[in-house]
């Protein structure tokens, strides 16, 4: 059985942004999520960190490989896991969320994972409730458990050649305006010593964003030269119409990653996407499915292990806390 | 291999003030030579002969609004009607603007544009792209694509994009290719329902008019967007000397900002629309002697960059109806450069800075080579006869629409021939 013994000295009571972090914490929860890695340590059905815990996930956007991820990982650990989509149920009768906060914190559970359409609304419930809460995306401000699950899965991608996240160069390239991962995956990047450009056009990059500790660019040819990592962000459907974009067509035409386009990038240059993806849009099905340099699919898997850490992680914090 | 010298001309190139006596000498359509002494070893065998004394030799007029008919109302002008007008008015290169039906929000229209105007027109035809799909002001089209397949700028017609989230997304997105945006400075409210300029006198003819505070509003709103944005911005057929300030204040910051302004607003003024003429109805307003004034003096010292013919194609039917229920627009291709000079021969406009808003100002902004005396420069050259009195007569008009509120007038300057790209395309004694 895994022992959290590497843990001692992790600080933050609720995970709810990167930016809360320091560079110690964010390392100790990717040791941990390195070892979670191994199937074996995974599926130990002795492991029962979160044993007599209760895990909600209370979701108020729909999700579907988000909350799965929690789920699992909350099982695996042997916790009770109450799934709430909310979209369908009180606030719909007009319930506010600090209603709902107190509700749930009636019912005593451990952690509390939350999704909201609002920014900031799950650091507005870590303060009515006594749990750990976990971001599980708020608005268009942070999803700091992707942004971890990407470091885990990049850690394991070029643990073969020795490269550190240090000292990588990585594009993000897409919708950065309506991004938290986005948001999330360049402070962690920043703080974890990487080399972070965005590429995007121009009406879908936040005004100033040069001031985030990143390089700017509107050209994917100019933007991904020496980039070892080019993360694709999901285009929201609505966002095509000619609000932000003139269309699919444009925008693949000139920020759609091909294998023309990822030429420009180092060679070898590995690709990430959150999910879920618009093929054809921001990435051909080509690059996407291509195992050698496609890292999605292993994106999901390190999804499970980095939010298995997590959990791990804050039960300890909150059984401290309580003692 | 085709050769033409021309001989014992008045050369005059606006972009380096170049105006000596000279010859000059095309060769495969582009210019090889020219100055006071390239015949001194002969002239070389086999060039056609043009003897141009007395004529000034300038760059062809490069025309940066022309709307045409085609495609879909081919009845009131096509591409290669206007393109005989233009060759007729001095003009070898026309921008068309994005009004037609359908509408040229998208490249496949505007590749027919580009290849009719190569198959039916004697001069340069260059297609404007639709800032806005159908010209609604709703939705941005595909800029970017529409650049690639060869757009020299974009417009939304006659439609002011009254919202301004839209108009900074656009002006913001462009900005990436160094696209060109030209736009009205109309504000939609003010200048609703209106068809004059707000004046005593469209009040005393019982005319809505619409304020010179309508444009000085949207152009203001349009340059704070400029600087926030940095696009590359050409307000469209000003009209006004009220919006002249805003336009030094933002070239004094160094905004990438030029304006325009038709021939039109130059020439006439408020009280060309007379007795109700409908023919002098022209959207934007004309307005007042001091704002036609203006104008010429911020042509003269530069503020204005581009002098546009502002061709609008309109049958007799869209015209000759009650002033307020008439169509606005003038046809100008064959008007540009004569009504230029006349103001020229009286001394309001400098030649100079005439001929430069209408040769290599829109070059540069448009981005090509003609436009200007350089040798291997596109031979797109005009032979001017400065003192050359006519009349106006609109049943000798090349277009195929004759609206025009100059007729019957009398002018002084005319092209007696024009060559585009090495080829005599309109030679007045031929006719």
């Amino acid at each position: 059985m895994l022992t959290a013994n590497g843990l001692a000295g992790f600080t933050p009571r609720h995970l709810l942004s990167i930016s809360d972090m320091n560079r110690l914490d964010i390392e100790m929860l990717l040791d941990l999520g390195e070892a979670y890695l191994d199937l074996s340590v995974q599926k130990d059905t002795q492991n029962h960190a979160l044993a007599g815990k209760t895990l909600i996930n209370l979701f108020f956007e729909n999700s579907t490989r988000t909350e799965k991820s929690f789920e699992l990982a909350g099982r695996r650990l042997g916790a009770d896991v109450i799934n709430m989509a909310i979209a369908q149920s009180s606030v719909a009768k007009g319930e506010t969320l600090l209603d709902t906060a107190a509700t749930l914190n009636a019912m005593n559970p451990d952690l509390l994972v939350i999704r909201h359409g609002a920014s900031g609304a799950p650091a507005l419930l870590s303060q009515k409730v006594s749990c750990a809460v976990i971001n599980a995306g708020d608005g268009m401000h942070e999803h700091p458990t992707q942004a971890l699950l990407d470091a885990l899965c990049l850690r394991q991608a070029f643990a073969k050649t020795g490269q550190d996240i240090g000292g990588m160069r990585v594009a993000i390239c897409g919708d950065i305006l309506h991004s938290r991962v986005a948001r999330s995956n360049i402070q962690l990047l920043n703080i974890l010593g990487a080399e972070v450009r965005l590429i995007g056009p121009p009406t879908l990059l936040p005004a100033d964003a040069d001031r985030w500790g990143v390089d700017v660019f509107h050209d994917m040819k100019k933007g991904l030269e020496g980039c070892d990592v080019v993360m694709m962000l999901r285009l929201q459907l609505e966002r095509m119409g000619g609000a932000f974009i003139p269309s699919k067509r444009e925008y693949f035409h000139f920020y759609g990653l091909d294998r023309t386009k990822l030429a420009y990038a180092k060679p070898g240059a590995l690709v990430m996407h959150p999910g879920p993806m618009n093929r054809g849009v921001e990435i051909s099905s080509d690059v996407a499915d291509d195992p050698e340099i496609s890292l999605i699919t292993k994106q999901v898997e390190s999804g499970v292990a980095m939010r298995m850490a997590i959990l791990h992680a804050l039960s300890l914090k909150e059984r401290g806390g309580r003692s | 291999m085709s050769m033409l010298a021309i001989r014992n001309a008045r050369l005059i190139d606006p972009d380096s003030e170049l105006d000596i006596l000279g010859d000059l000498l095309v060769e495969d359509g582009k210019i090889a030579g020219f100055g006071a002494d390239i015949f001194d070893n002969g002239i070389p065998d086999g060039a056609h002969l043009i003897d141009a004394t007395g004529l000034i030799l300038a760059p062809g007029l490069i025309d940066m609004r022309v709307v045409t008919g085609e495609p879909g109302s081919e009845h009131k002008e096509t591409l290669g009607s206007a393109g005989d007008a233009a060759a007729s008015g001095g003009v070898t290169s026309m921008v068309v603007m994005p009004q037609t039906n359908p509408v040229i929000d998208d490249i496949s229209l505007v590749n027919y544009i580009l290849r009719r105007g190569r198959d039916t027109s004697p001069i340069n035809v260059y297609s404007a792209g639709a800032l806005t799909t159908g010209l609604k002001s709703e939705s941005m089209t595909e800029l970017g694509l529409m650049a690639h397949a060869g757009a020299v700028m974009f417009s939304n017609g006659e439609n002011p994009i009254a919202d301004t989230r839209l108009m900074r997304r656009i002006m913001s997105y462009s900005s990436t290719f160094n696209a060109l945006i030209a736009h009205r400075a109309i504000d939609p409210y003010l200048s609703e329902g209106t068809c004059a300029h707000e004046s005593d006198y469209s009040s005393r003819l019982g005319l809505h008019g619409a304020p010179a505070l309508s444009e000085r509003i949207m152009a203001e709103r349009d340059l704070a967007l400029v600087e926030l944005t940095g696009a590359r911005y050409l307000i469209d057929l000003i009209s006004s000397a009220e919006t002249l300030p805003a336009i030094r204040r933002a070239k004094a910051k160094d905004l990438d900002v030029s304006a325009s302004v038709s021939i039109n607003h130059l020439a006439l003024n408020e009280m060309d629309i007379g007795p109700y003429r409908s023919f002098a109805k022209l959207d934007p307003p004309l307005r007042t002697e001091q704002d036609r004034t203006a104008l010429i003096a911020a042509i003269n010292d530069g503020t204005i960059d581009v002098i546009v013919s502002a061709h609008d194609p309109r049958p007799a039917g869209e015209k000759r109806r009650p002033f307020s229920e008439a169509s606005s627009g003038a046809v100008g291709l064959e008007i540009l450069l004569s009504a230029g000079l006349t103001l020229v021969a009286d001394g309001q406009l400098d030649l100079m800075a005439f001929l430069r808003a209408v040769t290599c100002n829109p070059a540069d902004l448009l981005g090509l080579p003609q436009g200007r005396l350089k040798v291997g420069a596109p031979a797109d050259l005009i032979l001017i006869d400065e003192h050359k009195p006519w009349m106006c007569n609109v049943d000798q008009l090349k277009s195929l629409s004759r609206n025009t509120p100059f007729d019957e007038r009398h002018m002084e300057g005319k092209a007696v021939m024009t060559i585009c790209n090495g080829k005599i395309v309109f030679d007045i004694n031929a006719n």
